[in-house]
């Protein structure tokens, strides 16, 4: 190997290789190439008497402008501006790597498929003219949460023994989910299938972050990564779905009925699989692909600002008072659900050194509007709470409204402070990923202490 | 002699693939050849050479192979294909088309 006794020479070369390497037009394989002939060029101008210095800024000058040359290259290979989803962009050196990892996604995720076959074998069958047997909706978290624990386990190098008692809250979940003897479409239970996945979802985390819950940006990160799993879920789906239409016309044109096949295999296994081959993209492509979450967030936070002041202005203006229906608790708590949201995603892609512009106003006054538009819905409910009487979905919406109002209240007091340049962002993130584990205790809660309390109604 | 962009650009690949149809070679080594062929007159910016040689790649003109160069390092070494010379014999005639003109019209000017 060429390599120069002047090790500044050397040491200018790196630097040269790092500059070149940020280019997004150019990869692996190019910048080497490109090396190749920079070393060649120094060894002639050394040998022709230049010192090494000379002799690189000579080089570098000959090799050219580089943001002409990555434009060139760029018009050469124009595929390369559009980032690649499934392989990797240094593709020769981490083949190997991804291959042994894909199989075990592959594997995790036939595990999945097939998993969600199981109760049919102890006679718990899916058919396409009945109902969903509750058992699966009960169960719907605990065909796959525990497989993508485990690849996580795997991919974190956790090590299988250290991280079983990550088992524990899905045996708990278990025995909660089937153990407890609900009525046929009880309130209590609809509330565990709606919990149960919310509550363990914390489990995932933990093998997410390699158990380092508290460890630098771990948390944000699950966030981030929950975030983006879900939009891959939703576009997978859509694939799904279109398969499963193209299913039935074609089958159908031959004279056969593909709904058992359709209802009984290829729905349930691909909506378990899916899972695990989402999650395997969504870490696959990391840095490879903008994330779309914080995206949306930005396209959303000024329309749903603008939604809720007009609401509060329509309100105002014409004196009509909320109309106070059985479920309208349960509408607000999704409004305070999708702020929460946004702000947490606005968070996750914030820098947090930089100052404060126009788009964390906008963040407040979303804030500050969702948090007035509940509290007189919550107003107008508390009038009437005695009214109704506690039932488990109303103390369920209650308890989950406080717990966003609460999150939410605090969020807008920093936001508050840090416009005012009297706190920093990082107390806002670190605030909101603090708050993650009460969501998933309050779920627990609802799972294991909602049923008994309300007698299984 | 600064020479036009266009002109630099346009004689690329005409240049890179009879210089390949000479023997297998790599951009360094293609470069100076140039520079050798032109006496110094055709200064390419030593970089833009290898886009030229990925498109012509690309378009199958000529096929690229790494291997282990005198120094130890891998370098990706050239060859023209069977295309590519068939492009080259095209972009002759061409060029010759457009030289012939041009000579045509210069001796006028001379002899007028």
């Amino acid at each position: 190997m060429t390599t120069f006794a002047d090790s500044s020479l050397e040491e200018q070369i790196a630097q040269w290789r790092e500059y070149v390497r940020r280019r997004q037009a150019l990869h692996g394989p190019d910048v080497e190439e490109l090396e190749g002939h920079l070393r060649d060029e120094l060894v002639a101008l050394t040998q022709a008497g230049l010192s090494g210095d000379e002799a690189f800024l000579v080089a570098v000058k000959r090799m050219g402008n580089l943001d002409a040359l990555s434009r060139e290259f760029a018009r050469a290979h124009s595929e390369r501006l559009w980032k690649q989803l499934v392989i990797p962009p240094d593709a020769d050196q981490q083949a190997n790597a991804s291959y042994g990892g894909m199989l075990v996604v592959l594997a995790l995720a036939v595990a999945a498929a097939l998993a969600v076959k199981v109760p049919a074998l102890f006679g718990i069958r899916l058919s396409p003219d009945e109902e969903l047997p509750p058992f699966y909706a009960r169960n719907a978290s605990l065909f796959v949460f525990p497989l993508l624990t485990v690849y996580f386990v795997w991919k974190r190098g956790l090590g299988l023994v250290n991280s079983l008692w990550l088992a524990l809250p899905f045996v708990a979940g278990a025995v909660v989910a089937n153990f407890y003897s609900f009525p046929q479409g009880s309130d209590t239970e609809v509330l565990s299938i709606l919990h149960l996945p919310i509550a363990l979802w914390m489990a995932v985390g933990f093998a997410y972050v390699g158990g380092r819950w508290f460890g630098e940006g771990g948390r944000m990160n699950f966030v981030r990564f929950s975030g983006e799993l879900a939009i891959y879920y939703v576009l997978i789906a859509l694939g799904g779905g279109v398969l499963i239409g193209f299913t039935f016309i074609m089958f159908e044109a031959i004279g056969m009925d593909p709904a058992w096949f359709v209802f009984c295999w290829l729905l349930p296994c691909g909506a378990a699989g899916a899972v695990i081959v989402a999650s395997w993209l969504v870490e696959a492509k990391q840095g490879v692909i903008e994330n779309m979450a914080p995206v949306l967030t930005r396209l959303f936070t000024p329309l749903f600002t603008l939604l809720l002041l007009v609401f509060l202005a329509t309100m105002v203006w014409t004196g009509n008072p909320i109309n106070v229906e059985r479920d309208v608790l349960i509408g607000f708590d999704l409004l305070l659900v999708l702020v929460v949201g946004l702000v947490l995603y606005a968070a996750s892609a914030r820098d947090p050194q930089a100052p404060p512009d126009f788009f964390d106003r906008m963040q407040l006054l979303l804030v500050v509007s969702a948090l007035v538009v509940d509290g007189v819905a919550l107003w107008a409910i508390a009038a009437r709470i005695s009214e109704f009487g506690f039932t488990p979905n109303r103390v369920a919406a209650l308890g989950e409204n406080l717990i966003l109002l609460v999150n939410l209240a605090w969020s807008a007091w920093l936001y508050a402070r840090f416009l005012r340049h009297q706190g920093s962002f990082s107390e806002l993130e670190q605030w909101q990923v603090a708050y993650l584990p009460v969501y998933s205790v309050w779920a627990a809660l609802v799972v294991v202490i909602f049923p008994p309390v309300f007698g299984y109604r | 002699m600064d020479m036009g962009k266009d002109l630099v650009a346009a004689s690329a690949t005409p240049l890179v693939l009879a210089i390949l149809a000479e023997g297998d070679s790599y951009g360094y080594a293609i470069i100076k050849r140039v520079t050798e062929l032109s006496g110094g007159h055709l200064q390419w910016t030593d970089g833009m050479l290898y886009p030229v040689l990925h498109r012509l790649e690309r378009q199958g003109h000529v096929a690229a192979k790494w291997s282990a160069s005198e120094n130890g390092r891998r370098r990706k070494y050239y060859r023209i294909t069977k295309e590519g010379r068939a492009q080259l014999k095209a972009q002759r005639q061409q060029w010759q088309v457009v030289d012939g003109t041009l000579r045509g019209i210069w001796m006028k000017a001379i002899t007028a």
